[in-house]
């Protein structure tokens, strides 16, 4: 009991860290590009409107990473259901929902396979995941190579659909006031977050979960289903990327190959820096949602920038995810120490 | 003796090679042909293992990662693509060389070694999974690379750098193909003559049990990741080479997975341990030779992976715990009938 209260302590001293940074980062943002309108709603806003596929897998990912295992496959799996939607509407001429729920689809049965290599099979979760990224990259090739751009009429809305905020408007020069507004996508996604967060609090499977990241055996001699816990960890991780997929095809209106390659880096560094260890046992989604702000803050300002190369933000998130990774580390072996734990040879 | 043939550890990959080469023999009876054109051995089989030495090279530092430290080391491609950058960089894109050769090798070099460290220390020190603590330098080395290119193809135009990936002069034999075997045969020999393999193999095994017999296994995985990252390096600088510019984004790109399949092919376990170098050599030549051959199939550069995904997880699923459980169940099982049937 002490130590889950200690691993607390720790997850909340990650995330304080961060709402810090987040908090940090916003201020040098102001400072630099306020003459620049960075100051406005709307900026902040689109951090959730450009990330709203981030904010879904970077949720799966973190209940993956509680329970101990990993999945480097979201990010592919995300331009792979993209690719599908994209490639069913513009060019089979699907109805709009009919390629949503195909998407859907795929991602629950990619995701079966790849929940039953995991839990049942007991392969690494590193290897089956490294395996499904490779896979969903060829499978979006095997599907179209170009670039696609949906041109159908209620795709179209649905993709332009936002929610306009009736106040804080903005004047400009001419007289023109303009809302701030948040889209659909981003909409759904914030809603995903408060029903995992809920999910993973107060529900049975929330606390498997937790118990089957903290300890696997003594979550096993409790009597717990680990291998279906972890088991529908990947299935509703694979789930989410497809529906961060969707998301993503509707904030872009459009598919191309390779575009979500990279992504799972920063879904698992949004997890890390709000406080998921990536030993398991200990995290939730709201960290994670302000570790997602961070990520994309980061982004926003090298573009709000201007002349810094996009490879600068892979590398800052990388090292980002790094420092956290080794303060997690050094925090656990101190504790390990402090308890007089030799098993940590 | 069909059962004492096919329980040796090298029977699945000379197999699996094997099945493979035979495919292609079929598909092309001038498959084996090797005639020296221009000075140089010519031929498929020669193609295959000059494209392999890249993957030859990263395979036998895959195999000592996976061996002593039970994970894989995934940020290989980006580390060969970030030192090959830097040796290109070093070397100029002017008329001459801005350094002499020799300068940039061992800059690049260095750069693949400290690039090891990195790994070593977060997985040796700091006890981080493996596969977790190289996920950084899969980003960020890719990212380096990047940023030393500017994003795009960086072309060296001295002619005579890409004549480094062609013959040595006076030998018929590519320089790439004779650097990935003498390489294997230097490690081999190391492995086979010290007691370094046996070090390897306990602390992949119970790395708690080889501290206590003093084994200093701290010192061993640095010493596995070190050596895979310069190994990278070195295919870094090769595959620059091969195309006179550096190539930051498919510079060895996803290369990674195929040494991971390379790996596993040659009968090696995933969870650490017991090894065979000679395994993953048979492992690493079977799937170039299988790249080669779906690329003769039409099979498009992007849609590969899905191929190989699907072979890596059959392999990796026929090794793992679950599956083998349920052979071991079947046998008793057969077992038991046995008995039955004979009282």
């Amino acid at each position: 009991m002490r130590k889950k209260k200690k691993e607390r302590n720790v997850n909340t001293l990650f995330l304080m860290i961060t709402v810090f940074l987040f908090v940090l980062l916003y201020i040098v943002g102001m400072v630099k590009f306020g003459n620049r309108g960075f100051a406005k709603l709307q900026v902040f806003l689109n951090l959730f409107n450009n990330n709203a596929a981030l904010i879904l897998i970077a949720i799966g990912e973190t209940m993956v990473i509680i329970t101990g295992g990993i999945d480097i496959s979201v990010g592919t799996t995300l331009g792979w259901t993209c690719m599908i939607v994209a490639y069913s509407i513009e060019f089979k001429g699907m109805p709009v929902w009919q390629a949503f729920l195909l998407a859907l689809v795929t991602g629950l049965v990619f995701g079966i396979v790849k929940g039953y290599c995991v839990a049942y099979l007991r392969i690494q979760p590193f290897i089956v995941t490294l395996a499904g990224q490779f896979f969903a990259a060829g499978a979006a090739a095997m599907i179209y190579q170009q670039m696609v751009s949906v041109t159908d009429e209620l795709f179209v809305k649905l993709a332009n659909w936002k929610w306009t905020f009736p106040f804080f408007g903005t004047t400009n020069k001419r007289g023109i006031v303009t809302y701030p507004s948040i889209s659909g996508s981003a909409l759904i996604a914030l809603a995903a977050v408060v029903i995992f967060y809920l999910i993973m609090k107060y529900s049975k499977f929330g606390r498997n979960l937790y118990a089957v990241g903290g300890n696997e055996t003594s979550a096993m001699l409790m009597g717990l289903n680990v291998r279906r816990t972890k088991f529908m960890a990947y299935v509703i991780t694979s789930v989410l990327a497809a529906i961060g997929g969707i998301a993503f095809v509707l904030n872009t209106s459009g598919a191309s190959l390779g575009q979500g390659e990279g992504r799972e880096m920063n879904a698992i560094t949004a997890a890390v820096l709000g406080g998921t260890l990536m030993t398991g046992g200990v995290g939730n989604v709201f960290g994670t949602l302000v570790g997602t702000m961070v990520i994309a803050l980061i982004e926003s300002l090298i573009s709000f920038q201007g002349t810094l190369s996009s490879w600068w933000g892979k590398i800052v998130i990388a090292s980002l995810m790094c420092v956290f990774i080794v303060l997690q580390s050094l925090l656990s072996a101190k504790s390990q120490k402090k308890k007089g734990d030799t098993s940590h040879v | 003796m069909l059962r004492k043939m096919t329980s040796h550890k090298l029977f699945m990959p000379v197999f699996c090679l094997a099945m493979v080469l035979l495919v292609n023999v079929i598909m092309t009876p001038t498959f084996f042909q090797i005639t020296i054109r221009e000075g140089v051995f010519y031929g498929y089989m020669i193609d295959i293992l000059n494209r392999g030495s890249e993957l030859i090279l990263i395979t036998i530092g895959m195999t000592l990662v996976g061996a002593s430290c039970g994970g894989v080391d995934i940020s290989v491609g980006s580390v060969a693509a970030f030192s090959g950058a830097l040796c290109c960089i070093c070397l100029g894109d002017g008329a001459a060389y801005r350094m002499p050769l020799v300068a940039a090798f061992v800059l690049s070099l260095l750069l693949a070694a400290l690039c090891g460290l990195f790994n070593g220390f977060l997985v040796a020190k700091l006890q981080i999974q493996p596969m977790v603590a190289t996920l950084i330098l899969y980003t960020a080395a890719r990212g380096g690379a990047q940023l030393l290119t500017n994003g795009g193809v960086y072309t060296i135009k001295v002619p005579k750098f890409k004549s480094l990936a062609g013959a040595i002069p006076g030998i018929p034999l590519q320089i790439p193909i004779a650097i990935a075997f003498i390489t294997f045969l230097i490690v081999f020999v190391i492995l086979e003559r010290t007691a370094l393999k046996m070090s390897i193999e306990a602390v992949g095994m119970n790395r708690k049990a080889a501290k206590l017999v003093g084994i200093k296994t701290e010192r061993i995985i640095f010493g596995c990741f070190v050596i895979t990252a310069i190994l990278a390096g070195i295919a870094g600088v090769i595959s620059c080479a091969r195309i006179g510019a550096a190539d930051a984004t498919n510079n060895n790109a996803s290369i990674e997975m195929d040494a991971i399949l390379a790996f596993a092919l040659g009968g090696n376990l995933m969870s650490g341990g017991k090894f065979s170098l000679t395994g993953s050599l048979i492992g690493a030549i079977t799937i170039q030779t299988l790249t080669t051959s779906l690329y003769a199939l039409n099979v498009s550069a992007a849609q590969l992976p899905l191929y190989k995904a699907l072979i890596v997880i059959v392999i990796v699923a026929i090794q793992s715990p679950g599956v083998q459980e349920m052979i071991a169940r079947l046998k008793k099982k057969k077992e038991a009938e046995r008995q039955v049937m004979a009282e």
